[in-house]
């Protein structure tokens, strides 16, 4: 007995990577045989990209409500998140690694160009953009080659859009080699009025398609997000788009003028991001349960022979999807017109529930809107990497302490020039980063702060996550990235309010990677919990694998915290010679098991190894602390404790001071190596006026925070227990780093 | 006094520099679409900062066949003051309101950050304010700033000295370092002949709050109020 012909061959379910048993199931639930565009538009949206297949049922673990978040996570292109004053910030990250790892400029620059829009769409004016890079080590070309690529993108683009980058990170590891993970987070801010969902509500209404023609670019860049990378991957090219920041600067401002202006015109706006026309229009009808009828032969082209199919499936840049309020169409026309952008009426909003697509009197579709929107999810099979447990059962304390000072200042240079710590200055130069004339704090702090005009508050900015505790740990990786995110606005004088993710993983299909993905969810979400910051938005960027090698597993979190008064902004640097410095949440001595996971580990001794703890209760109280002391007006200045530990973190406030720290005679206890540059959480370096010490001292143990005051600040020498520097070394070694790494020179 | 802020497509310093005229300096600022046919009843024009029509081509390119120039020129020939900072400065020098051109800078990178230039003469409409040969912090925001004009321009220009703002170190020493982008004579700033047309590459808007960073920006807009209001 045969099998009946199939009636879709593999390939063309692989060209749009639909499994069979999910064509078998499109198929019934639809009763007919689905027809060619019908299919490509179940292939898009039925994509991890567009779907979240897999990682769907994860979400329910996130905190997403609180009285100030506006939003429902997923409910909209961005979250919204109410910051008083009858003012809204709106935000979201999301990713863009497999257009980047093809074409580097490109990818990054739609990239950016994506997440912007995502937050124009709801009626928000972008403030800032921040993005959070990952590459493989730069001895090997290819890597600097991306490295380059993608920071030239991200400039290319956002400069000429007139919004301000506020840094993000730059991190480079094994595990990201011809993989770099490309997210990037924009912020946007929008009265609470004059914000507007995405949403075909009213039928009748109409649907504007506006800005960029539409042309092949990208065609199943959605499904291309959603398979692994390998050799053929270059032949991909043609699924990267082309940006053009010239037209999203028009439609940036078409737009926001449209919402500020004339909200009554329209009921919903929407970006074309993945999978395009197709899924805009969809997911449009989706949210507000109504249908869409959408003519195919009115969608402006910028090449000849398009298909019906072409023209759903496009990802063309620099597109929106206006529902106009019926009788207002010539309004909405003219206002886009003024900024000299196309504004083509495509279709209606239907009551019918279908997506009906016509290629003028031919109808090439006619599917159930909650077909395409509702894949199949799946619960994956998780088990841990045994091969990451055995690493973080390593115990760093088996490994011989730094032997002398000399050899503690000269781990310390090590750890400063290591393209995880150095200064990335090379790359924020190339970003506009004070466009708007709000920018407080730029990069290359803990925190981006912007002040908001108006008002006199200001707002927070950072993104946070760790790829190599990750893999040691994906629950413990998940909630320290959350912690370090809210350390970091906290250090600034900011409360986290709300948190933004991105989840860059393998293939979850593998029951190690599902482990990965599920654990770090987890973890996230009780961080978020311990730390009052639900999740308002984010992104899952999937199948980040190169020829069958997983990237490193990496959540990145984008915080937003609220600073009240911009008197009360703390910054990174020392600020005066005698001021005390203060650490807050640990006492000097560490246990060699903080060493775990960590940079000195990495660099020192070529190890991504070691146990990974977090205390999610020191965190919040650690945060609780940096708030009230800020708002006292006690903290000259404030930095966290994260990458090569307390050390570094003092090193960075020095070095950007161009303050030394004269504390030589401290109790470092019996790990010389653990007390530099452990580690451990919760943790702050502080500066204050000696006089504050006592106020600070008694909040502190209000707060059941320890401090351990020593320094004082000043002279020219970084000197801390035996270690012992001249600042102008510590300087060279801090500077540079980047460059000498870009160079192809050895660190 | 009362301020044009021109507007192009691709304009995104015109909100910040009218926050600092108006807010700030409490002088009425409109921003002026560059359709616009006419600029009377301003007393002084400012052409922003940005990408004015994505500048694909060379900078300002395009902006000077906006209609607003032919407006700006009859406001120039007035002898009203206009000042073009950044992508401004670029428009005004494909207009030909000054001489010379921004090349791409020699990093061949755009390059934001801080950067000091001396004041070369203050017995000018546009640094009255400031002291002779003071070093003022001015932050850059450009990848085509590097002033090029050929040997007879550039000795004109100097003879003459209409080079009214030089990059240079913050103690005020014009050195090769301090140069960001390869300008020829370290050339931040000049002025038409007439003394009433500016441009330059630093952003005086990003410096004229103690919140942003410095305040040297605002001896810039204080010489002209002062000259011109």
């Amino acid at each position: 007995m045969t099998d009946p012909a199939p009636a879709v061959d593999d390939a063309t379910l692989q060209q749009i990577a639909l499994s069979r048993a999910e064509y078998e199931q499109a198929r019934q639930r639809l009763g007919r045989e689905p027809a060619p565009v019908e299919l490509g538009m179940i292939g898009a949206l039925w994509s991890e990209h567009c779907g979240y297949k897999h990682s769907k049922p994860l979400f329910r673990h996130f905190p997403v409500e609180a009285p100030h978040v506006l939003t429902t996570l997923g409910g909209e292109n961005a979250g919204a998140v109410d910051i008083g004053d009858g003012l809204v910030v709106v935000m979201k990250i999301e990713s863009h690694n497999h257009p980047s790892a093809i074409e580097p400029y490109q990818g990054a620059a739609t990239g950016v160009g994506g997440i912007v829009r995502d937050i124009f769409a709801m009626g928000a004016r972008p403030i800032a953009i921040l993005d959070s890079l990952r590459f493989g080590p730069l001895d090997l070309p290819n890597n600097r080659r991306l490295l380059r690529g993608v920071v030239a993108g991200i400039g290319g683009y956002g400069n000429c859009l007139g919004i301000p980058n506020l840094g993000g990170e730059v991190r480079v590891g094994p595990g990201y080699s011809g993989n770099p993970l490309v997210n990037a987070m924009c912020v946007g801010i929008a009265r609470r009025d004059a914000m507007i969902g995405a949403r075909a509500e009213g039928p009748g209404n109409a649907l504007l398609l506006v800005g960029a023609d539409t042309g092949r670019d990208g065609l199943h860049g959605a499904t291309f997000a959603s398979v692994q990378l390998d050799e053929r991957s270059e032949e991909r090219r043609p699924a990267v788009q082309v940006g053009n920041p010239f037209m999203e600067k028009l439609l940036m401002e078409a737009c926001v003028e449209l919402v500020s202006q004339h909200r009554d015109w329209i009921v919903g706006l929407q970006d074309l991001g993945a999978a395009g026309l197709t899924s805009s229009a969809v997911e449009c009808a989706a949210r507000a349960g109504t249908g869409v009828t959408l003519d195919v032969s009115r969608v402006p082209r910028r090449e000849t022979a398009m298909s019906p199919y072409d023209v759903m499936l496009s990802e063309s840049q620099e597109r929106m999807l206006v529902v106009v309020k019926r009788g207002h169409e010539d309004d909405v026309a003219t206002l886009f017109r003024r900024w000299e952008l196309t504004a083509v009426t495509i279709g209606t909003v239907t009551d019918d529930g279908l997506a009906r697509i016509r290629d003028g009197d031919h109808e090439v579709a006619a599917i159930d809107v909650r077909l395409l929107t509702s894949p199949p999810t799946y619960e994956g099979e998780a088990a841990p990497d045994p091969v990451a447990a055995a690493a973080a059962a390593f115990d760093p304390s088996s490994l011989p302490d730094v032997a002398d000072a000399h050899a503690a200042n000269a781990a310390l240079r090590a750890l400063l020039a290591a393209p995880n710590i150095t200064d990335k200055r090379w790359v924020t130069r190339q970003y506009d980063q004070q466009v708007g004339t709000n920018t407080v704090i730029g990069p290359g702090s803990d925190a981006g702060v912007l002040r908001i005009k108006g008002t006199r508050r200001a707002i927070a900015l950072s993104t946070d996550g760790n790829g190599r505790t990750t893999w040691l740990d994906p629950w413990a990786g998940g909630a320290r990235a959350v912690a370090e995110a809210a350390r970091n606005v906290a250090c600034a004088g900011a409360t986290p309010l709300a948190v933004t993710d991105c989840l860059n993983f393998g293939n979850p299909e593998r029951p190690q990677i599902y482990f990965q993905i599920s654990q770090a969810v987890q973890g996230i979400a009780a961080a978020c919990r311990a730390l009052g910051t639900p999740v308002v938005s984010g992104n899952v960027s999937l199948y980040n694998e190169t020829n069958g090698v997983p990237v490193t597993p990496t959540p990145v979190v984008g915080m937003l915290g609220l600073i009240e008064d911009v008197d009360r902004i703390v910054r990174m640097p020392f600020q005066r010679p005698g001021d005390v410095v203060a650490l807050l949440g640990a006492m000097l001595p560490q246990a060699a098991s903080t060493l775990g996971g960590g940079e000195y580990l990495a660099v020192l001794h070529g190890l991504e190894a070691g146990p990974v703890a977090v205390d999610l209760h020191a965190e919040a109280a650690l945060v609780r602390l940096l708030n009230a002391a800020a708002r006292r007006g006690l903290l000259r200045s404030a930095h966290d404790c994260s990458d090569g530990g307390l050390a570094v973190a003092l090193a960075e406030c020095a070095v950007a001071a161009g303050l030394g720290l004269d504390a030589p005679s401290l109790d470092l206890g019996p790990r010389l190596d653990a007390a530099l540059f452990g580690e451990a959480g919760a943790r702050a370096v502080v500066s204050l006026r000696p006089s504050d010490l006592p106020a600070l001292e008694s909040l502190a143990a209000e707060h059941g925070v320890p401090v351990t005051p020593f320094g004082p600040v000043g002279g020219d020498r970084l000197r801390l227990g035996p270690l012992d520097l001249p600042l102008a070394d510590v300087t060279d070694a801090y500077r540079g780093g980047l460059e000498r790494a870009l160079a192809g020179h050895d660190l | 006094m009362r301020f044009a802020v021109l507007v192009f497509p691709g304009s995104w310093s015109d909100h910040d520099c009218q926050y600092v005229l108006q807010d700030i300096l409490g002088h009425p600022t409109d921003r002026v679409w560059h359709r616009a046919s006419s600029l009377d009843g301003y007393d002084a024009v400012v052409v922003p900062g940005g990408f004015a029509y994505g500048d694909y081509l060379r900078c300002g390119a395009i902006a000077r066949f906006s209609p607003v120039m032919a407006a700006l020129q009859r406001h120039v020939d007035a002898g009203r003051p206009v000042f073009g900072s950044c992508n401004g400065f670029q428009i005004l020098c494909e207009a030909g309101l000054l001489p010379g051109a921004l090349l791409l800078n020699d990093s061949l990178e755009y390059r934001c950050e801080p950067a000091y230039v001396r004041v070369e003469r203050t017995d000018t409409g546009f640094t009255g304010a400031c002291r002779g040969e003071q070093a003022l912090m001015l932050p850059i925001s450009h990848g085509q700033g590097n002033y090029y004009a050929d040997e007879q321009t550039l000795a004109a220009l100097e003879a003459d000295g209409r080079v009214l703002f030089r990059y240079c170190d913050p103690q005020g020493a014009v050195t090769a370092v301090a140069n960001p982008n390869g300008s020829l004579h370290n050339i931040a700033g000049v002025v038409n002949a007439a003394g009433t047309v500016l441009g330059m590459m630093p952003h005086p808007e990003r410096a004229s709050e103690a919140l942003m960073g410095g305040e040297d920006g605002l001896l810039i807009w204080r010489s002209i109020i002062e000259r011109w209001g």
